[in-house]
């Protein structure tokens, strides 16, 4: 699959985020995308996933058929969307019935992620570094081409900051796209940087004056 | 499609049996608000009786109002409703899921015991199956009509209240034709069919309209 962004604008609640953003993705690549706090990092994800509505610009994908955007992404954001009461079991299998396109069972997946023994657990019950990860686990139950992460690492101990390193390149390889956005290094080789900047004040100015 | 239906309504339904979930609680709301009536009005069996119907139907909209905020703030907060954004089916189809998940868990049981309530407004036999009935056919009406309210407020902190505000006035219909429904088949000129039917139909467009209507306001939260 092939992702192309143009010239893509983001506001929210009236005040311009970011303007003029393109970028494009094959197949295999990874995007690391960095900004100080509040530049849109995760306003771009959000978009990406079709969460919030561009402002300008045009988001495409190719090579996949009559595919939607939405139907090729996997998004892994700081609201896990695990519910605390089920567990990580019935949470994934709940995943992969929603998402389709079944791959691993989810002993398989939390396996990779180092937490099987958090199969039939409650995820109330897990520490904010298990949940990410039984988060991450549902990369792995359907398989989708596109992996949005929002800060994937957040929270993660080094051994899974290394299996979710593992992961990425084991998608790469299989012809996948990453796109995250973090302030850190997650262990993408050959990744290519995305920085979000200030818009132009002036350019900032034109458009507080529309929108008033 | 079949499949992510299925997938979630037994999640919902799952969520609403455990600890936490809304499931026991609008009946027990129910319950009290049924049980408050007599101390309020006092032991005269006849006047209870007579507004019996009318008690209970009462006490199902405000018992329906219990949790329905809940329905899809709770995913809103916590990334679900991304996920559902992601699947192949339409959020039409999710929403449909959802409602029909939280009528199974509030609107069914409620229908369901009322016989059962309308012994505390000492309704006689007759009148308590008609308003069962009553209830098990209005009572979708309320849960989608909600819905819509639900939707509009899933990303208002504390949404709650306003989702009473705007959605009980739309409930009045459903209320009217309810009870109408109720009290015709104790007597009276209407037969019974006749409110039943409008009842039915209003609990149909309902399904259709707050369907429609609560993956628009869902699709574009902000």
């Amino acid at each position: 699959m092939r992702l192309i962004v143009e010239n893509l604008a983001c506001r929210r609640s009236g005040r311009r985020i970011f303007a003029g953003l393109g970028f494009a993705l094959g197949a295999g690549e990874a995007l690391m995308v960095t900004g100080r706090n509040g530049a849109g990092k995760s306003s771009l994800l959000a978009m990406l996933a079709g969460r919030l509505k561009p402002d300008a610009g045009a988001i495409r994908i190719e090579e996949v058929g009559d595919a939607t955007l939405a139907e090729c992404l996997h998004v892994v954001g700081h609201r896990d969307g695990l519910k605390s009461a089920l567990t990580a079991e019935e949470n994934l299998l709940f995943a992969r019935d929603l998402l389709g396109a079944p791959a691993a069972c989810p002993r398989d997946a939390l396996e990779a992620m180092g937490l099987v023994h958090a199969l039939r657990l409650p995820v109330g019950y897990l520490s904010a570094g298990q949940r990410r990860r039984v988060a991450l686990a549902r990369l792995l139950v359907c398989h989708r081409p596109l992996w949005l992460l929002d800060e994937p690492t957040a929270a993660l101990d080094t051994a899974s900051q290394g299996a979710l390193a593992g992961l990425m390149a084991r998608h790469r390889a299989e012809g996948g796209l990453v796109i995250a956005a973090t302030h850190m290094p997650i262990g993408l080789d050959d990744v290519r940087e995305l920085r979000i900047g200030l818009p132009s004040p002036a350019e900032d100015a034109v458009q507080a004056e529309d929108w008033t | 499609m079949i499949r992510v239906f299925a997938a979630l309504v037994r999640r919902d339904v799952r969520l609403a049996s455990r600890v936490g979930g809304s499931g026991a609680l609008s009946l027990v709301f129910f319950l009290m608000i049924v049980a408050l009536v007599p101390f309020a009005l006092g032991p005269d069996l006849n006047l209870l009786s007579r507004i019996g119907p009318s008690i209970l139907w009462l006490s199902a909209v405000l018992a329906t109002l219990i949790g329905l905020d809940r329905i899809f703030q709770a995913d809103e907060e916590d990334g679900s409703l991304d996920l559902m954004t992601a699947s192949p089916a339409p959020l039409e189809l999710v929403v449909l899921a959802k409602v029909l998940a939280h009528w199974l868990t509030t609107g069914l049981p409620l229908a369901l015991a009322s016989p059962l309530f309308g012994l505390l407004v000492a309704l006689s036999p007759t009148a308590m199956g008609a308003t069962a009935l009553t209830l098990l056919i209005g009572t979708p009406a309320l849960t989608f009509i909600g819905a819509v309210g639900a939707a509009l407020t899933a990303s208002i902190r504390r949404g709650g209240l306003i989702l009473a505000i705007v959605v009980l006035p739309l409930m009045i219909p459903t209320l009217i034709f309810g009870v109408s429904a109720a009290e015709s088949a104790l007597g009276g000129t209407v037969p019974f069919a006749t409110p039943l039917t409008i009842l039915g139909a209003l609990s149909l467009i309902a399904a259709v309209v707050g369907t429609l209507a609560s993956a628009a306001a869902l699709r574009w939260s902000e």
